[in-house]
């Protein structure tokens, strides 16, 4: 065995009520593609941001070559010769292609000012060894995502970086964006850096990569060298095989269809979606990011409009302008993004709670009535104590409570409007276990109720553990559905990532 | 553990407590420090008719501020309220040179408060433009108009019974001003602490996408928060008109900045969100009672525009210095 560039040894980092990694290990070597497999919530994330010093791990050491390294802030990281690229990457749009390549070590003249003709020059070389055809002085904003990878690529190599951290590069990459890019990829490992990439795709981690690792639920549960495994393996290691065990069982029944979308298509995002939803029902939506489930949703939700499709909600058709309009048609949405679109975390719960009925805690019913805060305080009260919410007071704001009590409070908001349908997106994402457990056990109780639940969610268990039918998205177009009991983790990984179609195409 | 059916309490601490602990509670602890001093430094100070022409020179203001209040805690503003004033003041005289009478140009008064509230309102509301642009925009814009309409004459003449409105009595010392302070005091309270129209304010200030996402209309919100801003400039105008008599295009020049001042003094956060109506009111008074302290000690004008200005950045900047201030002023 070679000898590795970086290892990192027994990492463990906790968040308040969730710990990211525990005690995690892993080696990326000189010249080599280390793929770095796991699912949504898997750590992979935290893992990134404890390489390029964005978090310091609670415990454990990271090595570089035979030296004990730690980063206390991203500058640190990056002197060490660690650079990352991410799926937007960062970089900054109102600069020169030149100024983010060498942003913070740009050659000096004289009295210390930037040398820009020299500057210029070498940004120029470096674009033609990633084979950019980019003039230096464009700036940032005016160029595409691909020719942003491509910016990222050289600053990497203008810092002489020697471990370069790709995460998921391919998401937002045309077909053609991403031979170019494997390329580089390539172009990068002949010169000795070590890599890891990070992807939910499997052809390309079987393209490109020589080494894996996977994660689940922060813990490393399986590591080698590609040529001795295949994406079935992979497959399993990453969901695992407890899918069942946790779940709530079924207990409520299918009754009419209450929900119709037929041919809704947006003009970039989702194309031709149409699907059903009966009372009582959980119909869930496995994809990959990017798919375009949330696009969907919020479009049913008035937040942007179809570009083509009708929805109808029993039986009548409905057009949502606006938020309002849709939940006044009954369909609420708990939006994924919790902080910026969900809860309102200045505020105390109880305004939380009553913010979507307003009307309903006001005398004389309308939003321009007096606020009764007698009633406010008993519907907060009545949803709150369902969830069974953590909370010292009610009037304690929003944003000090765990991301599991917010979600609470969120789902608690929208109970009080009493829905017909409930969209839920990615209900349980950085959630504490006990948590997702009630939010869980509470999905199942409204679906009892008669309420229609859809529920999207990158996480295959919870997918699996609480759908009565699975509706899979990729690049905006349904690829597979599947009643429950049909389904298994390996067909759903394999049609959200596009396998099936490649093996039937070969 | 008790986990079981625990009950959670409304409110972590009693009225008293959050009362003591609030920003509003040190708005009158200063307010009657100012009043003391005030007391030692002229004899003239206790006088009533003195007290009650001090209140002129803060219930125009106040009236304004009150509405603009509630505009920053959504997170907008509004910079051109005192060129709205010159404008409709410019309005009521135009009207008065065609023969208008006092309803009439009190009508007018309203009407072009409106009027310029509501485009201030389609501007960032409908079009999603910044309103510290849009309102510099139209600060330069209303008072322009009224420089071309007038400029360097100016309108006077106005009938005796228009100037009841600046300068009567409701009963001994006690100026129709005074009540009219009053009651858009209690008019905004109500709106901002016990509608759900203010609920959907606090939410917007806070956090604009939650609060769509929480179905809340929030472009008609803001511009419902323009309409109201831009009526009760009109209303100040139709005061301050009557109290002058007459209407140069310099009219209320510069009380932007005051108001402004007076809406942050009062414990409203700069950047939305937070902030009541009580201490809006507190504020108006502790200007008024300053500005009547160095009047009665032969302060010059000047020196009465930097301490507007020192106070200004004193109090966004104080809550920053001091962090213990900043539980205070976060306090709604």
């Amino acid at each position: 065995m070679d000898s590795a560039l970086l290892t990192l040894h027994d990492i463990t980092k906790e968040f308040p009520g969730v710990r990211a990694l525990s005690s995690v290990g892993l080696e990326l070597h000189a010249g080599e593609v280390t793929a770095l497999v796991g699912e949504n919530g898997a750590g992979k994330s935290t893992l990134v941001k404890i390489l390029t010093g964005i978090h310091a791990p609670d415990a454990g050491e990271i090595r570089m070559e035979d030296e004990v390294v730690s980063f206390a802030t991203p500058h640190d990281a990056a002197q060490a010769g660690i650079t990352a690229i991410h799926q937007e990457t960062v970089l900054f749009d109102e600069l020169s292609v030149a100024e983010n390549i060498f942003l913070g070590h740009a050659p000096r003249g004289r009295l210390g000012l930037i040398d820009k003709r020299r500057m210029h020059r070498e940004a120029q070389a470096l674009l033609e060894r990633v084979g950019a055809q980019l003039d230096p002085s464009t700036r940032l904003r005016d160029l595409g995502i691909a020719s942003k990878h491509l910016v990222a690529i050289a600053r990497a190599l203008s810092i002489d970086a020697r471990v370069v951290i790709m995460d998921e590069p391919t998401a937002a990459l045309s077909q053609q964006e991403i031979e170019e890019l494997y390329v580089l990829v390539e172009t990068l490992r002949q010169a000795g850096k070590a890599i890891l990439f990070i992807s939910h795709k499997f052809d390309e981690i079987f393209r490109i990569a020589d080494r894996y690792s996977v994660f689940r639920d922060g813990e490393l549960v399986g590591q080698g060298r590609i040529r001795d495994t295949d994406s079935s393996s992979l497959v399993r290691l990453m969901v695992g095989r407890d899918v069942d065990a946790v779940f709530p069982p079924r207990t409520a029944k299918i009754g009419e269809p209450i929900l119709q979308v037929s041919g809704y298509s947006h003009p970039t995002e989702f194309d031709d979606l149409s699907f059903t939803l009966s009372r009582g029902e959980i119909l869930g939506f496995y994809g990959l990011v990017g798919a375009g489930r949330s696009e969907l949703m919020q479009s049913l939700f008035g937040v942007t409009r179809p570009s083509a499709g009708t929805m109808s909600i029993d039986g009548t058709p409905v057009s949502p302008r606006s938020p309002a309009d849709a939940i006044s048609a009954g369909i609420v949405y708990v939006p994924e993004d919790r902080g910026g679109q969900g809860a309102i975390t200045g505020l105390p719960i109880f305004r939380n709670v009553s913010l979507a009925s307003l009307g309903e805690v006001s005398r004389g019913g309308s939003m321009t009535g007096f606020v009764d805060m007698a009633r406010e305080f008993a519907l907060t009260e009545k949803y709150v104590s369902r969830l069974e919410l953590k909370a010292a007071s009610l009037d304690q704001s929003v944003g000090s409570l765990s991301g599991g009590n917010q979600q609470k409070v969120v789902i608690a908001k929208w109970l009080a409007t009493r829905p017909k349908i409930i969209v839920l997106d990615e209900p349980t994402k950085g959630i504490d276990i006990g948590s997702k457990a009630a939010v869980h056990a509470f999905m199942r109780e409204l679906a009892a109720e008669g309420l229609a639940v859809i529920m999207v969610s990158s996480e295959i268990p919870e997918v699996l553990g609480m759908s009565d039918r699975i509706y899979v998205m990729r690049a905006g177009r349904k690829v597979a559905e599947f009643a429950r009991d049909d389904a298994t983790p390996e067909q759903l990984v394999r049609a959200a990532a596009g396998i099936e179609t490649r093996e039937a195409a070969a | 553990m008790n986990t079981q059916a625990r009950v959670i309490p409304h409110r972590a601490n009693g009225r008293l407590r959050r009362i003591f602990g609030s920003w509003e509670a040190l708005l009158v602890v200063i307010a009657i420090a100012i009043f003391f001093i005030n007391t030692q430094a002229s004899p003239y100070f206790l006088d009533p008719w003195n007290l009650s022409d001090a209140t002129f020179n803060f219930t125009e203001k106040a009236m304004i501020a009150f509405a603009m209040a509630l505009l920053i805690v959504s997170g907008e503003i509004d910079l051109s309220v005192a060129s709205i004033i010159a404008l409709a003041s410019t309005a009521m005289g135009f009207a008065l040179q065609l023969g208008a009478g006092t309803p009439v140009l009190v009508l007018v008064g309203l009407g072009t408060g409106l009027l310029c509230g509501a485009f201030n309102g389609l501007l960032v509301a409908r079009l999603g433009l910044p309103s510290i642009v849009v309102t510099i925009g139209t600060l330069s814009l209303f008072r322009g108009i009224a420089y071309i309409v007038l400029g360097d004459q100016a309108y006077s003449g106005y009938p005796t019974s228009f100037a009841y409105f600046g300068q009567g009595y409701v009963w001994w010392v006690i100026t129709f001003e005074m009540v009219l302070f009053v009651a858009t005091a209690v008019v905004f309270y109500v709106l901002l602490h016990r509608t759900g129209f203010g609920r959907a304010v606090y939410g917007i200030g806070n956090n604009p996408t939650a609060a769509l996402f929480s179905g809340i209309r929030v472009p008609r919100v803001k511009f419902l928060l323009f309409l109201m801003t831009g009526v009760m400039s009109g209303v100040a105008a139709i005061c301050l008109t009557s109290r002058l008599g007459s209407t140069r295009p310099s009219i209320g020049f510069g009380w932007e900045l005051e108001i402004v001042t007076m809406v942050v003094l009062g414990g409203i956060n700069i950047l939305g969100g937070s902030g009541t109506i009580p201490g809006v009111v507190l504020a108006a008074i502790i200007m008024g009672l300053v500005t009547f302290g160095f009047g009665l000690l032969n302060v010059p004008g000047i020196v009465m525009s930097i301490f507007i200005g020192l106070l200004l950045i004193s109090v966004i900047a104080l809550p920053r210095v001091f962090g213990s201030f900043a539980g205070l002023h976060r306090k709604r």
